[in-house]
């Protein structure tokens, strides 16, 4: 065997003197320094990439917990009701003093003085003003609850819930404090009794715009974001597909299309401020569609998106092999049956990954939609896409301009669900893609 | 020659092969791509139930030729065609021609096996389907295995008719494509080079199934090698520079040609 090698070598390996010097160990040294670079910008990136992910996590995990006070609330038809006149006039329910139940559950669970009114003030505040909301919806859903006790689970307001997450610094002096020493020791009494607890906060997920942190949420941004989504999705995927396949099967290759297709590609670029401008001129002041409504959104954002779109479905028709349409077209299909039976399918991975990139694009799309005046204060959910909402990029942008400390928390919370949604829509690309992928 | 013995004596038995009736008559054909011109008025008339090979240098115009007879020009944009070509004294230029018709008659078989990313049941069914030869389950099952008896592919596929035909080996491949041609009843099959991307023993294969299509089909093969020519073809087209040089019985072109540039190509002196 070593015999054998050794006279192979012997044949086969020109002596060293005959080689020319062409560098060999240059090159391999050049090799190594390339990929040191390579792997030094990757490094970097993922440096950044995990500072960015670790500040947004770190500041907006507690905004995904949230204090709550639960207190049995005696629903007296005394405060409530005192005249006995919700039969005849319903309304009288809707306008009733709820703070005052809050206010007396409060003074009973501390054992506060009632004439006290400083002290009072300052036990009330540690209660969100949402509890006179959530205590008249209860009492309208079920006008039986009057005159009974039920024990309610009320939100904690935003300072207290800072407090109590441990975010507000406690040495420094209480009168540049907004959490005062009492409080801070009614809290410590009301945890230990149970009555104070940090819950899972459903509320950042379904409450509407609000000045109170603790019952501010991104539902209405979400739905908001849903319905142009839904819009763009609708609008842009069967238009720029269709004008994918004329522009790359149908049209004449001649200036006017060269032209067209350089305008596409340059479109693909314009800022999406600019589109913000068109949608406002033509949508809302030309053809009068209202401010602030999702539908405005959606068409903006789809003008923004099909270019995207329509240059990764000509980019994917164009990948596929020239023998497929020969193939087809040599069994006597027409031109049509050749692309809607066998081109657009194999295109398919590459249309959907470009749908869907261009969409989570558009989901995180915020300067358009603040021309057409999506940045609203919208509490209520929108009924359809015609009514005002916002959009969730847009709600972290009003968030972020808020001083209060339970805000901060929300904004990173906020984006974290953002991130989650474009996270799960690039990794819908990938499995389609994955999925579908090149079979000829 | 000694690779003509077998098949001379075969050929033999066709004797007069000047008495075959035309099945496509080709008159003064000139090709341009755009503003070169890639035929010269080029008269070729392929006969029934015949092989007719196209021979010629790289670049001489035998695909171009071929494309003719079945339109497939057309998909070419800067691609003109002038002169006139019969299919059964029908032009198949003229307005009135339906293509989508004209290529269900006159069948493609491509130089790099194509067969569809679909199952190989699908591949066969999708020409019979597009023109309603076949419709209900057992029509088209029935089309399937007749077309893949045909093309010699129906005891290797038969177990596996829904897998996919891309993965099947080179030469089934092409024989998949063959059976998926044959499937709509074309009356002429064309085949570019259709064994150029196989081995040895999957190139037999489909020679023998020419030889065995011929009874029922009349074909035209484009074909760089000058043995392929001589052992599937009963008439031979020599094509230069966009011209025909010579047409003749195989036996004749490959022992006695008329023109001397067939000579010297079949020699080995250029191409
Ligand atoms: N699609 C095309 N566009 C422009 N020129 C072409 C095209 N196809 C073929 N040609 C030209 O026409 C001539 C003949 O080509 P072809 O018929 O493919 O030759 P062959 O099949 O004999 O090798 C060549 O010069 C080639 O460059
Ligand atoms: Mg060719």
């Amino acid at each position: 065997m070593t015999d054998m090698t050794s006279s192979v070598q012997s044949t086969f390996v020109r002596p060293a003197q005959a080689r020319r010097d062409i560098g060999i160990k240059k090159r391999y040294a050049a090799e190594r320094r390339f990929k040191a670079y390579g792997l030094t910008a990757i490094l970097i990136g993922l440096f950044f990439l995990f500072v960015l992910l670790w500040t947004v996590v770190s500041k907006g995990y507690t905004a995904f917990q949230q204090t709550a006070i639960t207190l049995p609330i005696e629903f007296s038809e005394k405060i409530i009701d005192p005249k006995n006149e919700r039969g005849a006039n319903p309304t009288k329910l809707m306008t009733a003093n709820y703070p005052l139940l809050v206010r007396d559950a409060l003074v009973k669970a501390l054992g506060i003085d009632p004439a006290n009114k400083p002290l009072v003030k300052q036990a009330t505040d540690m209660v969100s003003a949402s509890a006179r909301t959530q205590l008249r919806d209860l009492v309208v859903a079920n006008p039986a609850i009057i005159g009974t006790t039920a024990t309610v689970s009320l939100l904690a307001e935003g300072n207290i819930d800072s407090a109590n997450k441990g975010q507000i610094d406690l040495t420094v002096a209480e009168a540049n404090r907004k959490v005062k020493d009492q409080q801070i020791e009614w809290m410590k009494t009301l945890s230990e009794t149970g009555a104070m607890a940090k819950q899972f906060n459903t509320g950042l997920f379904t409450y509407g715009a609000s000045s109170r942190p603790e019952a501010a949420g991104i539902g209405v941004a979400a739905l908001g974001s849903l319905y142009m989504m839904l819009i763009v999705l609708v609008l842009a995927l069967p238009i720029g597909v269709a004008a994918s396949i004329y522009l790359e099967e149908f049209a004449p290759k001649n200036r006017l299309t060269d032209l067209i297709e350089v305008n596409i590609n340059n479109l693909a670029a314009v800022p999406s401020i600019v589109y913000g401008l068109l949608g406002l001129s033509i949508f809302i002041n030309f053809a009068g569609m209202p401010r602030s409504a999702a539908v405005v959104g959606g068409l903006v954002l789809t003008l923004m998106t099909l270019p995207t779109i329509i240059i990764a479905t000509r980019a994917a028709l164009k990948a596929v092999p020239p023998s497929i349409r020969s193939a087809a077209l040599g069994l006597g299909a027409s031109k049509m049956q050749t692309i809607f039976h066998h081109v657009l399918p194999l295109a398919m991975p590459g249309v959907l990954t470009g749908t869907i990139i261009g969409l989570a694009h558009a989901l995180g799309e915020t300067a358009p939609l603040l021309l057409i005046g999506m940045v609203a204060f919208v509490v209520d959910y929108p009924g359809s896409p015609m009514d005002p909402s916002t959009a969730l990029p847009v709600q972290i942008y009003m968030w972020a301009n808020e001083a209060e400390r339970a805000f901060v928390e929300r904004t990173s919370g906020a984006i974290m669900i953002l991130l989650v949604f474009l996270v799960v829509m690039n990794l819908g690309a990938i499995l389609l893609r994955r999925r579908f992928e090149r079979r000829w | 020659m000694n690779m003509m013995s077998e098949a001379a004596v075969e050929k033999a038995l066709d004797q007069k092969m000047n008495t075959v009736p035309f099945k496509m008559i080709g008159k003064d054909v000139s090709v341009y791509y755009g503003e070169k011109r890639a035929l010269f008025d080029v008269n070729l008339n392929v006969r029934e139930n015949t092989v007719t090979a196209l021979i010629g240098p790289s670049g001489c115009g035998k695909s171009t030729f071929l494309r003719t007879l079945n339109r497939m020009n057309d998909t070419i944009d800067s691609c003109r065609v002038t002169g006139k070509i019969t299919l059964d004294d029908g032009d198949i230029y003229d307005p009135s021609i339906d293509v989508v018709e004209l290529r269900a008659r006159v069948g493609m078989v491509f130089q790099k096996p194509n067969p569809f990313p679909k199952s190989i049941y699908e591949n066969v069914t999708y020409g019979p389907k597009i023109h309603g030869l076949a419709r209900t389950k057992a029509e088209l099952d029935q089309v399937v295995e007749s077309s893949l008896q045909k093309a010699g592919l129906w005891n290797e596929v038969k177990d596996r008719l829904h897998e996919s035909g891309t993965g099947l080996s080179g030469g089934q491949q092409q024989r998949l494509c063959i059976a998926r041609a044959v499937a709509v009843s074309p009356e002429v099959i064309l085949m570019d080079e259709p064994c150029s991307a196989l081995d040895p023993i999957a190139t037999a294969k489909v020679e023998e199934l020419i030889h065995e299509l011929r009874t029922n089909y009349t074909i035209v093969i484009v074909t760089h090698s000058m043995q392929q020519a001589a052992r599937v073809s009963q008439r031979t087209a020599m094509f230069h520079l966009g011209n025909l040089v010579e047409e003749n019985d195989t036996d004749k072109m490959f022992t006695n040609p008329d023109d001397q540039r067939t000579q010297d190509y079949i020699m080995g002196r250029f191409g």
